[in-house]
């Protein structure tokens, strides 16, 4: 019994991270705005798209820098065209921009790169790996093309992390988020900040885009997976870094489980038709966590005299 | 009173002169032709009747708001409008009416916010905690340590500044502009909302500024007290227009000035 339990903790684990990923652009954004971005699994369809169109006419490698570039480019239009008007707004209004922004994106992406589902070929390894045989009766079985997005996504994640945590600019990221005018009053480059953030999370875009698009195939759906990212930022907290990291993991790791270990019984219990929990368990979890930590495992609490 | 190094103004010379500005937000003129202006080492008051336009006055001045007409003189350069990011690079810091705090942060961190554009170290030794950039975080821990004791806040440095009373949240804003080392100083009702003994201490605190780094202070306070008390010279505004300018007992005395306070007979 303990070996399909740890092959399936392993595979939700390894899923865990994709979710960390899409989570940290949100979270990046978060940080230096306040805001919830909207747009995020707009910008993960779109780099996508980008990758798996421009990959059909030039080199891999040359079509992800070109990619980066267009992601980069987003950021600065966005940081012009929109946010840079809306300085010492409301939180909901800046929200509100970013839901504009995410019809925009989709419509957009799909009139610029077209709207069929498209493939990205990384050529990860497909056959399967067993481990551990000695121990457990025919091993433990890894999908090797999970295995490398996982690590891909672990290189992204330490990298953010580090930029972030160990850095200064941290600092000057919470200070834009609790009050535009005091930090511009500072000489913080309000739009600097958000340039780079946007910039950086467009990057995340990217990477989630390409493993994501790798494993499902470049469509819109692919926007829907930021969604999936909901319950790790409320898992994690809305404004730790590795709070998303943690919250992917035990999204991604008790759902998998949930499916193996819960779902029996509760077929057996309630003669149900069976299956689906996968879908439901991170919302049911991210509910419960609502009611006994909303700030999230790792988020700041919110101070207010009151 | 010594000049801070590298400016050529002395004290009493022009530092900042707003000529004949306005600004209006749709239909209504917040200021219409206003012109002063503000002499190196003093303190200036700007008074006046609930919504006279005296905010909106320092907003042009540090650059929130961008008037439609008329010009900005600061340190001899002439524009026509200030950007925040200029004047607080020209050394123009502000503290505001409704007390703006970074709140989740703590007292020490707000007040290191300050310190922002005195690191000179490039943004790629910013990322770097340690080498050099060490040494100069060091060093403005230092300068901030110094902010914190002269404003006798040193028991609640770590403490987040979302949780203070009102009165030392003030006195933290305060911190965070004096961090600058501005050359002028805006304060928008530093003393609103306190007490007799805080009012005492923010005032002492103002003259402290100004006398031992030669600041120069623009200030707007409701308190006539205070006002007369502390400035040199003051400008009344009523409906976006001045309507004075002088010294307190010629402030004082000015018959426009007490109709603008107490109304008048038509």
């Amino acid at each position: 019994m303990l070996g399909p339990i740890l092959e399936t903790l392993i595979g939700g684990l390894l899923t865990g991270i994709l979710y960390s990923l899409v989570a940290l652009g949100f979270v990046l954004i978060f940080k230096a705005s306040g805001v919830f971005n909207f747009a995020q699994g707009a910008m993960v369809l779109f780099a996508a798209l980008a990758l798996a169109r421009l990959s059909e006419v030039m080199p891999f490698l040359l079509a992800l820098a070109l990619s980066a570039l267009i992601m980069i480019a987003l950021a600065y239009a966005i940081e012009f065209l929109v946010l840079r008007h809306l300085v010492n707004q409301e939180g909901i209004i800046l929200f509100m921009a970013t839901l504009g922004i995410t019809y925009f994106l989709d419509g957009f992406g799909q009139s610029v790169w077209g709207s069929d589902i498209y493939k990205i070929r990384l050529g990860l390894p497909q056959d399967p790996i067993f481990i551990l045989e000695s121990m457990f009766p025919g091993g433990l079985l890894i999908d090797p093309a999970e295995l490398v997005a996982a690590v891909i996504c672990a290189v992204m994640v330490a990298v953010l992390a580090v930029f972030f945590q160990v850095t200064r600019v941290g600092r000057a990221l919470r200070a834009v988020a609790d009050d535009h005018q005091a930090a511009q009053s500072v000489g913080i480059p309000l739009n600097h900040i958000w340039l780079m953030v946007w910039a950086v999370s467009g990057l995340v875009a990217l990477v989630a885009g390409m493993i994501w698009g790798a494993k499902l195939g470049v469509q819109f759906s692919i926007s829907l997976v930021a969604l999936k990212a909901l319950p790790v930022l409320i898992l994690g907290g809305l404004t730790s870094i590795p709070g998303a990291i943690v919250g992917g993991l035990i999204i991604g790791a008790g759902e998998k489980l949930a499916e193996v270990l819960l779902s029996p019984v509760l077929i057996r219990w309630f003669d149900l038709a069976g299956g689906g929990i996968e879908n439901w368990f991170a919302y049911v979890l991210a509910l419960v966590f609502l009611l006994v930590r909303p700030q999230g495992l790792f988020g700041e609490r919110i101070i207010e005299r009151i | 009173m010594r000049a801070p190094a590298g400016s050529a103004i002395v004290a009493g010379d022009t530092l900042l002169a707003v000529d004949r500005v306005s600004l209006a937000f749709g239909g209504v003129r917040a200021l219409r032709d206003v012109s002063f202006d503000i002499r190196k080492g003093e303190i200036r008051a700007i008074i006046g009747p609930n919504g006279a336009g005296k905010t909106s006055m320092l907003n042009v001045v540090n650059g929130f708001y961008q008037p439609q007409r008329g010009s900005i003189t600061f340190k001899g350069v002439t524009r026509a409008k200030m950007r925040p990011f200029e004047a607080a690079r020209g050394g123009i810091a502000r503290t505001f009416q409704n007390v703006a705090l970074f709140k989740g942060m703590t007292v020490l961190d707000n007040i290191m916010a300050g310190r922002t554009l005195k690191m000179h170290r490039g943004f790629f030794w910013q990322l770097m905690r340690y080498g050099p950039a060490l040494a100069e975080e060091v060093e403005h821990r230092r300068r901030v340590e110094d902010i914190i004791d002269f404003l006798q806040i040193p028991h609640i440095r770590k403490i987040p500044v979302g949780k203070l009373p009102y009165g030392l949240q003030k006195r933290v804003e305060l911190g965070r502009a004096l961090a600058m080392e501005p050359e002028l100083l805006l304060l928008d009702e530093p003393m609103a909302g306190m007490n007799l003994e805080e009012k005492e201490d923010m005032s002492r605190f103002v003259i402290d500024v100004n006398n031992h780094y030669g600041t120069t202070i623009a200030l707007i306070e409701h308190d006539m007290g205070v006002v007369m008390d502390l400035s040199d010279r003051i400008v009344v505004l009523d409906h976006g227009v001045k309507i004075a300018d002088g010294t307190p007992p010629e402030v004082q005395g000015d018959q426009t000035v007490i109709d603008a306070y107490l109304g008048v007979a038509h």
